[in-house]
């Protein structure tokens, strides 16, 4: 039992990492319809963000977490402004081709400039508790404690702000919405600035837990992350942190019973089986298409 | 000069420029004529340009975006392999290596018959994500056959692909997808991409069509790979990751979709200026990546996009003039 | 026409670029296929520092002489694999055929030495990899014997196996292992499997035997399911930089057990990864600064002296096989591929700065000692030899 309740916090731990970076390409997806693939990468840089700021003063936890967020949002919608706005009335798979070929460009220069892995220094010295053979750190509460409190937020600011009712009015019609005086580009950067930060929030937590970083470490997370948002329906918030979820346990339990070689296939088959049955995800809306 | 290029070649030119260049692959690799690099790079650069015009069959013509084609090379690759190293090793590679490759093809194409199953109920980004799935199951699944080396690769593959094979398969994907798409039934392919509704309703089997480019494009995805498997002679599941599909759709998206003459240029301009950048390490994967960008800001259609080199377009497409009775 | 002009000049400009002139026609060309950036990037740093640092020095005394004309000088034709078996291989391909080397240095991790052996021994070209310890990086694969062109300058994993196996049992008293390994590379599979056979003979008991996937960084599962077989000690044969994280991941589900490790720990930067987690580890290599001859201790003040910090054993090694190579250039007495393997299968005896190499008749493995190390307080600390 208490081997079984130890997994199950390794993949809530896991599963809350991976809906922060989740949450970005649900994002994102739901207000441009367009999978930003260059969001993994952001996601490695704000660790590399987070491992420079703390090289060069040691802040504490709380700083370090607000400092390297607002870093990674600026990322976002520089990007955004730079590679993405110019293509929003092209053939989007334009848009697709830029989005890796930022991502390219972003792990690729970190790897020149930082060929070696680094090791992420203490932003807190974690305590353990023991229950009865289960082993809780605080570091581990704390990560999920960081992550279900961003969510909820998310969720309240989407749901009963005027900014997040803009933003489902863009999702819903971007043609009709710039006519009722929402200004789409502002709230379109503000998308791009939000995902972008909650992903630095996953960097920052990501290399607390995991403190070596290197350079292509955003491409394997960043990919399962994107898995997570699918397997919940991307483009719905909630959908994507109920699909990370259910990733994170996937994983770590299909390691406790086969041999570790088949997670992969285990998750990926389960992808297409979610996507053969329920062809939006989990909590996906159907897309109409418009004759 | 403008002119000139605006019309068909003379008859007869395609065939003496094939036969010719056919020829002087044969002469090059029997008298040793150019050096071995010069060898390795010419069969890389016809490995991906197989690639590239089989995926622009899907990606381009079709308009479906698909990310799963280096999923069909591994295929092909790991199926030949099986072939000319353990069930007919003691054959003659004369015959024995062309139909190792061909078995590669069947296979990757059988399967892409499947995933043309799965086109019919979604598409889109969805269909990508398919495709996504359908590579990374392909990938960890031959991770976990020690048959064939698992996770540590399959050793001992022959180098059995010369230039001379290379030119062939290369013609002949060029010349089987040109008429594919210039055929009556292709036009269907194009139509699906254009407005899928509106096609049906004309009455083309919009469904027929989808299975067709997706069983093609992925017999010359596997060809592609059973080539690669033996000029690489070592091949590994990682090699087939999402790496190898994104250069594929880089030279795709490169050269411009929809197009046969932007496939060569596109995967051409992509081998030399990887070998050529060889020297910058990392950064190489910096300054090509962003080329790409700024040719999409600039020119979202890749260079010759929906364009096409009149000497790939049938005669039958210019307006008839000088062939009036 | 633009369309055609441009092709033209795309294609022309680029068979210039890949064609351009090479300065070193004159000189011994030596390629080095090495794991500069990936998962190792300092495995390859250490063999380039040190290839470079033996290769200028032999340059400055004129180089080296072969039987006919003047000394000549040795031009390093250094490349990247990426740490990757498939970048590996077609490394090998391009320096043999292309760059025209008379010999190649490298692969280190037995993953990419086991394909570019492979490429090698097809292309009729010397390859020496310094650190791969799998036996199959110097076998031939279809036939089982050992490959004629492919050697290596280090001891193979099965002598490695007995030394931990037996340091395990009879110095720490263990009796309960558990292993965790990386199961999509070579030189971790073969030395987990070697373990646990050696270890299992010897008298104890593994008590588990778990895997994880390249790339990996989270171990939990794993670690929860080690934890809960309760072993002495834990053997990990994987790379330096998995090896921080899994212990750290270890440390906080409150696993205490020692970590046992091999030669694919022997970075430094196992010390600057791991930190705490890692201090009192043991682990199996080639070579230890604190056991050093009189020529080792010249080479480690010269390495130290150069690149600010003392050499680990992948730089070692590639000292020694650099000096094999050349050995073998001086008594083959020609610029050829051909005589370089002749004369390198003649060579029966060699001093190097790891020890002595010892090759028996028709084989690329050499007979050599190892050592056990601890990292205590930061550092490497010397702690038995283990005689073959």
């Amino acid at each position: 039992m208490d081997y079984f309740a130890q997994q199950a916090i390794n993949a809530i731990q896991l599963g809350s990492i991976y809906a922060l970076i989740a949450l970005g390409y649900s994002m994102v997806y739901g207000v441009l319809v367009m999978i930003n693939f260059a969001h993994g990468d952001v996601f490695m840089v704000s660790s590399f963000f987070c491992f420079l700021l703390l090289l060069l003063l040691p802040v504490p936890f709380v700083a370090a977490l607000i400092i390297v967020m607002l870093a990674t949002a600026v990322l976002g919608v520089a990007l955004e402004r730079l590679a993405y706005r110019p293509l929003r009335n092209a053939p989007r798979v334009s848009a697709i081709i830029t989005a890796l070929g930022c991502g390219l460009i972003i792990q690729n220069t970190t790897l020149s400039l930082s060929p070696y892995s680094q090791r992420m220094p203490e932003l807190f010295v974690p305590v353990t508790w023991n229950f009865g053979g289960v082993t809780v750190s605080s570091l581990q509460l704390l990560i999920i404690g960081v992550s279900v409190g961003l969510m909820i937020g998310l969720d309240f600011f989407i749901r009963r702000t005027r900014y997040g009712m803009a933003m489902r009015a863009i999702a819903q019609d971007r043609i009709t919405v710039p006519l009722m005086g929402i200004p789409v580009n502002t709230m379109i950067a503000l998308t791009f600035a939000i995902g972008a930060a909650l992903g630095g929030a996953a960097g920052v937590l990501y290399a607390s837990a995991y403190p070596v970083i290197s350079a292509t470490m955003g491409v394997l997370i960043g990919w399962k992350a994107f898995v997570a948002a699918v397997i919940g329906g991307i483009g719905s918030v909630r959908g994507a942190v109920l699909g990370a979820y259910v990733l994170g346990s996937v994983e770590v339990f299909t390691v406790t019973v086969l041999p570790s070689t088949y997670r992969d296939l285990v998750v990926y088959a389960l992808l297409l089986v979610i996507l053969i049955f329920k062809p939006y995800g989990l909590l996906g809306r159907p897309a109409v298409q418009k004759v | 000069m403008t002119r000139w290029f605006r019309q068909p070649p003379p008859r007869g030119v395609l065939l003496t420029l094939l036969a010719a260049g056919l020829a002087a692959c044969f002469v090059i690799e029997q008298f040793g004529l150019v050096d071995d690099y010069v060898r390795f790079v010419l069969i890389t650069l016809g490995i991906n340009i197989i690639l590239c015009v089989s995926l622009n069959l899907v990606n381009g013509w079709m308009g479906e975006f698909s990310v799963g084609h280096a999923g069909f090379m591994a295929l092909g690759a790991y199926l030949s392999a099986c072939v000319s190293v353990k069930w007919l090793a003691w054959g003659d590679p004369l015959w024995m290596f062309p139909l190792a490759v061909i078995g590669g093809g069947l296979l990757a194409g059988a399967v892409g018959f499947l995933l043309g199953l799965l086109s019919f109920k979604t598409r889109g980004d969805y269909l990508a994500i398919i495709t996504l799935a359908f590579l990374m199951i392909v990938k960890s699944g031959l991770e976990n056959i020690p048959y064939v080396g698992g996770a540590r690769g399959f050793l001992g593959i022959g180098n059995q692909t010369t230039l001379l094979s290379t030119a062939i398969w290369t013609v002949l994907t060029l010349w089987a997808i040109r008429n594919l798409v210039y055929s009556r039934f292709g036009r269907g392919i194009v139509a699906v991409r254009e407005d899928e509704i509106a096609a049906n309703a004309m009455g083309v089997d919009t469904r027929k069509a989808k299975l067709a480019a997706f069983v093609v494009s992925s017999f010359f995805g596997g060809v592609a790979g059973a080539l690669f498997a033996h000029q690489l002679q070592f091949i590994n599941p990682s090699v087939f990751d999402l790496v190898k599909s994104t250069e594929i759709l880089v030279m795709v998206y490169l050269g411009g979709v929809g197009s046969l003459a932007g496939s060569i240029l596109g995967a051409t301009a992509f081998t030399f200026l990887s070998q050529a950048l060889q020297p910058l390490g990392t950064w190489r994967m910096v300054i090509l990546p962003l080329l790409l960008v700024l040719l999409m800001i600039f020119r979202p259609r890749g260079i010759m996009g929906m364009r096409e080199f009149s000497w790939f377009v049938p005669r039958r497409e210019f307006p008839a003039k000088e062939e009036k009775k | 026409m633009p369309k055609a002009t441009v092709f033209l000049l795309l294609t022309t400009c680029a068979i210039f670029l890949t064609g351009c002139a090479d300065p070193n026609r004159d000189a011994v060309k030596i390629g080095m296929n090495i794991e500069l950036t990936g998962e190792i990037p300092a495995v390859g740093a250490s063999s380039k520092n040190a290839a470079e640092l033996f290769f200028n020095a032999l340059n400055e005394q004129g180089g080296v002489s072969l039987a006919e004309g003047p000394k000549k000088k040795v031009a390093l034709i250094i490349r990247d694999n990426g740490g990757k078996a498939d970048q590996a291989a077609s490394v090998a391909q391009q320096l043999i055929s292309s760059q025209d080397v008379v010999a190649m240095i490298g692969p280190n991790s037995s993953a990419c030495a086991i394909p570019a052996g492979e490429i090698a021994e097809s292309l009729k070209c010397v390859m020496i990899s310094p650190w791969s310890t799998n036996p199959k990086t110097t076998l031939d694969q279809t036939s089982g014997q050992p490959r004629r062109y492919v050697f290596r300058g280090c001891f193979t994993d099965p002598f490695q196996a007995i030394v931990l196996a037996k340091f395990v049992t009879n110095d720490l008293g263990a009796k309960k292992a558990a292993v965790l390994y990386d199961v999509s590379s070579e030189a971790p599979l073969g030395q987990a499997t070697l373990f646990r056979d050696t270890f299992t003979a010897a008298g104890g008991e593994i008590v588990a035997f778990e895997t994880f996937t390249t790339g990996d960084k989270d171990f939990s599962a794993q670690l929860t399911n080690i934890r809960a077989a309760e072993p002495e000690i834990i053997f990990l044969p994987t790379y330096y930089n998995d090896v921080p994280l899994i212990a750290q991941q270890a440390r906080r589900l409150g696993i205490t057990a020692k970590f046992i490790g091999s030669d694919a720990w022997s970075s430094p930067e196992i010390i600057k990864l791991g930190g705490a987690d890692v201090d009192g580890s043991y682990f199996c290599n080639h070579f230890s600064t604190q056991i050093a001859t009189d020529e080792a201790k010249k080479f480690i003040a010269d390495y130290t002296a150069k690149y600010g910090q003392a050499p680990d054993d992948v730089a070692a090694l590639t000292y020694d096989a650099c000096g094999l190579v050349t050995e073998a250039l001086k008594a083959g007495g020609q610029n050829d591929r051909e005589a370089l393997r002749e004369a390198f299968a003649k060579i029966r005896e060699y001093k190097g700065v790891t020890g002595t190499f010892r090759f028996e008749p028709g084989s690329g493995d050499p007979i050599k000692s190892a050592v056990v190390l601890q990292i205590k307080d930061g550092a490497f600390q010397w702690v038995t030899n283990a005689q073959p």
